[in-house]
C-alpha cells in the first residue's frame, strides 16, 4: 500500500520526496532501519551498533543483517544479556567521541536500562551545563500485535517523553523510518527510537538509496481531510489511514496526522489540523491514563478549545496489563473502533 | 564420572606500608622523595579541604557534603599512578582525586552546593562528572573502556566506586561487559567499611570484594587502602595492563570512612567509637607522616608551612566559590537540549518575566 500524502511540512528541509533521487528500493521498515543503520556508519565512523545478538544474527528481527559483515565487530558488537549494561557502556562510549547505537531487543526487556536513561543519559547536557553530552540512539521495538509471547508487547513511549533530556521517535513507514534514524543518529542528544514491529514486514515502500534525513519534530500529514483529525503514530497510523479510507465511503473527510516525534513535539502542525477540522480523535496502543493522548487533550484544550465542535475522544489501549496472544486483538486499537469514535463525534 | 576442579584462584593483598611508618623495602615502588612528599601534601590538602567543606555545610553556607576524611591514600594513590591521558570517572566521594585530576576545587564545592556549573569542568580536564545513583557510574567506566580501546588510544579509564556499590546490579554488569570486551579500564572500589549504615558484612558473605572479579574473568587485587604506597603499586599494575591491552582489573582499595556518611549523617547511630578509634591508628596521613619523619624528610616546621598553604587554598577556593555570580534561572532550560524546543522557550520566557516582576 502507499498512502496518499498531501503533507504541508514535506518540503526540502527534510529531504523528503521532494528531492530527486537517484534511485529507490522498495522496502520494509525493518529492511529501512538495516539501511539506515548502514548508511549512517558509512558515512560516519564514529558510528557504531551494539546490542543483543546484533551481529552474527543480524539482530532477532534482522534490523542489522548484514552490518557485521560490512563493518566488523568492532563497530557492530554483540553484547552480553544486560540491557542495562547495554545502555551504561553506551553512555561512557557517547560521553568520549563516538556515536552508538544500542539495540534494547523488546521494549518490554528495557526496565533495567531506565536508571541509565533517566538518571544519566538524560541529564547529562545540563547538570554539566554543556560540558558533556549523550549523542546516543536507543532503538526499540515496541507495541503488539505480532502474538509475541509476555512481555513483547509494550508501548511505554510516554515515560520517555515524561523524561525531559530524552528525544522519542516513533517511524510508521519505510520512509520515514530511515529518514528519521539518520536524524536520530546526527543529534546532538539522546533519542529513543521505536520501531513499530507488527508493521516491521507489513509492507514496502520506495525508500531512496542515497542518504537523507526526516526532521525531528516535524509531523506528517499521510492523509488530508476536513472533518475530523486521527492524531496517532507508529502502527497506529496505519490504522487511522485504514478508519479514514471507510469513513470516506460515507462522505467523511478525516484528515490522519502522523505526529513523527513525541519529542520535541510538531504542536504547530498537531493544532493547524484540528483548528481545520474542529474535531479530534487520538489514537495509541498504550494504556489510556497519562498515554501521551492526554497530553494531546490537554495542549488542544490550552490552545484551541474555541475551534472544538465535539469533545476529543481517545482510542487507546486499556488500562491493563497487556494480554498474552490469544486476548491482544480484544487490546489493540482498531479500525472500528477508530470509526466508531469519528461516528460518535460527528453526532455530538 | 570423577568431580575435577574446574578452577581455583587465589586473591592477594598488597601492604608496603604499615602504620607504624615501616615499609617493606622490597615491594616499594620506585617514587622519588619529591614524588613521597608531593603525596603527603596533596592528603593533607585533601583532609584540610575535606574538613573545612564539612564546617561550610554546618554554618549554612553549602549543601550536604560526603566527606572523605580517611580515604586520602585510597585517592592520591591513584592520582599519582594515572597518566595525564587517563580519565576519571568518579562516583561521590572523590573530590580528592578529582581535584588532583584537574577539577577546580572550588567547583566541587559549587557541586556540592547546589549548583549545577560545578560539573561544567574546564575543557582537557578527563573527568566525568559525579554519578550520585550508586553504582551506575561503573558501566559508563566499562564503556569508556572500550571507547578508548576502539579509538586506539592509550588513555585508560578509572572508575570508583564504594563497598555498597558492589551491591548494585550494574556493578555486575560492568565487570561483565569490561571483562569481554577488554575494556581498558580500572575499577577502583574504596571499601571504607560502611554504606551509610549498613556494614560492609551486609552487603556480601565475599570474604573479599576483590574475589568478585574472578567471576568477570579478570585480575582482582586487595590493598591496604590507607597504604599510599600499595594502593600506588597496585593501581599502575592495573593501568599498565589495561595500556597493554590486556583488559580491566578490580581494585579493591580497603579504607575507612572517618566521617559521617554525609553531613546529613550521624554516624554514632550505628557503629562504636572504639571502631572509630582503632582505625584513627591506621590513618593514612599520620602513617605516611611517619615514614616522612623517619627517613627525615619532614619535620614540625614543614608540617606548620603545609597547614597554613593548605588553608590558604582551601580559603582561595571558598572565596572563588562565593565569588560566583548568582546561577540564571533561564540555565535551567538552556541545557536541556543542543536546540531548545518550543516548548521549552515558552517555559523558559514565562519564568524569566516571573523572576523579572
Amino acid at each position: 500500500m502507499t498512502a496518499q500524502r498531501a503533507n504541508p511540512s514535506e518540503d526540502g528541509e527534510g529531504g523528503l520526496r521532494a528531492v530527486p533521487t537517484t534511485s529507490t528500493a522498495k522496502l520494509t521498515i525493518a529492511q529501512a532501519v538495516r539501511d539506515g543503520l548502514a548508511a549512517e556508519m558509512a558515512r560516519d565512523e564514529r558510528v557504531i551498533v551494539m546490542g543483543e545478538d546484533v551481529g552474527v544474527d543480524g539482530g532477532v528481527f534482522r534490523a542489522t543483517d548484514g552490518l557485521i559483515e560490512r563493518f566488523g565487530p568492532q563497530r557492530v558488537i554483540d553484547t552480553p544479556l544486560a540491557e542495562d549494561g547495554i545502555v551504561a557502556t553506551a553512555i561512557g562510549m557517547a560521553m568520549s567521541g563516538l556515536r552508538p547505537i544500542a539495540e534494547i531487543q523488546f521494549m518490554g526487556f528495557v526496565y533495567p536500562a531506565l536508571n541509565q536513561i533517566f538518571a544519566h543519559a538524560a541529564r547529562m547536557r545540563v547538570r554539566t551545563r554543556g560540558r558533556f553530552h549523550v549523542p546516543m540512539v536507543i532503538r526499540m521495538p515496541f507495541g503488539g500485535g505480532i502474538h509475541a509471547p509476555e512481555s513483547h508487547s509494550e508501548s511505554y513511549e510516554a515515560l520517555f517523553v515524561h523524561t525531559p533530556g530524552i528525544k522519542v521517535v516513533i517511524p510508521s513507514n519505510p520512509h520515514d523510518t530511515k529518514g528519521l534514524l539518520a536524524s536520530a543518529i546526527r543529534d546532538e542528544d539522546p533519542v529513543v527510537f521505536l520501531e513499530p514491529k507488527r508493521i516491521y514486514r507489513a509492507f514496502r515502500e520506495a525508500v531512496p538509496t542515497d542518504d537523507y534525513t526526516v526532521p525531528l519534530g516535524r509531523a506528517a500529514v499521510p492523509r488530508a481531510g476536513e472533518d475530523v483529525s486521527l492524531i496517532s503514530w507508529g502502527a497506529m497510523v496505519r490504522v487511522c489511514l485504514d478508519a479514514a479510507q471507510e469513513l470516506a465511503g460515507d462522505g467523511i473527510s478525516a484528515e490522519v496526522v502522523d505526529l513523527r516525534t513525541l519529542n520535541p513535539l510538531d504542536r504547530d502542525a498537531l493544532l493547524a489540523s484540528v483548528v481545520k477540522t474542529g474535531r479530534a480523535v487520538i489514537v495509541h496502543e498504550a494504556p489510556r491514563t497519562a498515554g501521551f493522548g492526554a497530553e494531546i487533550v490537554a495542549l488542544i484544550n490550552e490552545h484551541a478549545l474555541l475551534h472544538l465542535e465535539a469533545p476529543v475522544q481517545r482510542v487507546t489501549g486499556f488500562d491493563t496489563v497487556f494480554p498474552y496472544a490469544r486476548l491482544e486483538k480484544h487490546y489493540l486499537p482498531t479500525r472500528e473502533r477508530v470509526v466508531k469514535a469519528v461516528r460518535a463525534i460527528l453526532d455530538f | 564420572m570423577p568431580r575435577t576442579t574446574v578452577f581455583e584462584s587465589v586473591i592477594e593483598r598488597l601492604e608496603i606500608l604499615a602504620p607504624d611508618g615501616v615499609v617493606d623495602e622490597g615491594l616499594m615502588p620506585g617514587l622519588n622523595d619529591d614524588q613521597v612528599l608531593e603525596l603527603y601534601r596533596n592528603m593533607v590538602r585533601m583532609r584540610v579541604f575535606d574538613e573545612k567543606a564539612v564546617k561550610l555545610q554546618r554554618q549554612g553556607r553549602m549543601g550536604t557534603w560526603p566527606p572523605l576524611k580517611g580515604q586520602e591514600a585510597a585517592q592520591a594513590g591513584v592520582a599519582l599512578a594515572m597518566s595525564d591521558d587517563d580519565w576519571l570517572v568518579p562516583a561521590f566521594r572523590e573530590h580528592g582525586i578529582m581535584i588532583l585530576r584537574g577539577v577546580p576545587g572550588h567547583l566541587v564545592l559549587a557541586y556540592w552546593a547546589g549548583d549545577e556549573r560545578g560539573s561544567a569542568f574546564p575543557d582537557g580536564v578527563r573527568c566525568f562528572p559525579i554519578a550520585v545513583p550508586v553504582g551506575s557510574q561503573f558501566g559508563h567506566g566499562a564503556g569508556l573502556g572500550m571507547s578508548l580501546g576502539l579509538r586506539g588510544e592509550q588513555a585508560v579509564a578509572v572508575t570508583f566506586g564504594g563497598d555498597g556499590a558492589t551491591s548494585e546490579g550494574d556493578f555486575h554488569e560492568a565487570l561483565n561487559f569490561a571483562g569481554v570486551f577488554k575494556a581498558r579500564t580500572v575499577f577502583v572500589i574504596q571499601n571504607n567499611g560502611w554504606a551509610i549504615s549498613v556494614p560492609r558484612s551486609g552487603q556480601t558473605a565475599s570474604a573479599t570484594l576483590a574475589q568478585k572479579a574472578l567471576a568477570y574473568g579478570i585480575p582482582g587485587v586487595q590493598v591496604d587502602g590507607n597504604d599510599v604506597f600499595a594502593v600506588y603499586a597496585a593501581t599502575m599494575e592495573a593501568l599498565e595492563r589495561a595500556r597493554s591491552g590486556d583488559g580491566p582489573t578490580l581494585i579493591e582499595a580497603v579504607t575507612y570512612r572517618l566521617g559521617d556518611h554525609t553531613t546529613a549523617d550521624d554516624a554514632g547511630r550505628y557503629r562504636t567509637e572504639e571502631e572509630v578509634e582503632a582505625w584513627k591508628e591506621r590513618d593514612p596521613i599520620l602513617r605516611l607522616g611517619r615514614y616522612l619523619q623517619a627517613r627525615g624528610l619532614w619535620d614540625d616546621a614543614r608540617e606548620e608551612m603545609l597547614a597554613e598553604e593548605a588553608a590558604k587554598w582551601v580559603s582561595s577556593q571558598i572565596e572563588a566559590l562565593e565569588a560566583m555570580t548568582p546561577p540564571d534561572p533561564a540555565d535551567i532550560f538552556r541545557y536541556m537540549y543542543a536546540e531548545m524546543p518550543a516548548n521549552l522557550e515558552e517555559q523558559m520566557r514565562s519564568l524569566i518575566e516571573e523572576v523579572a516582576s
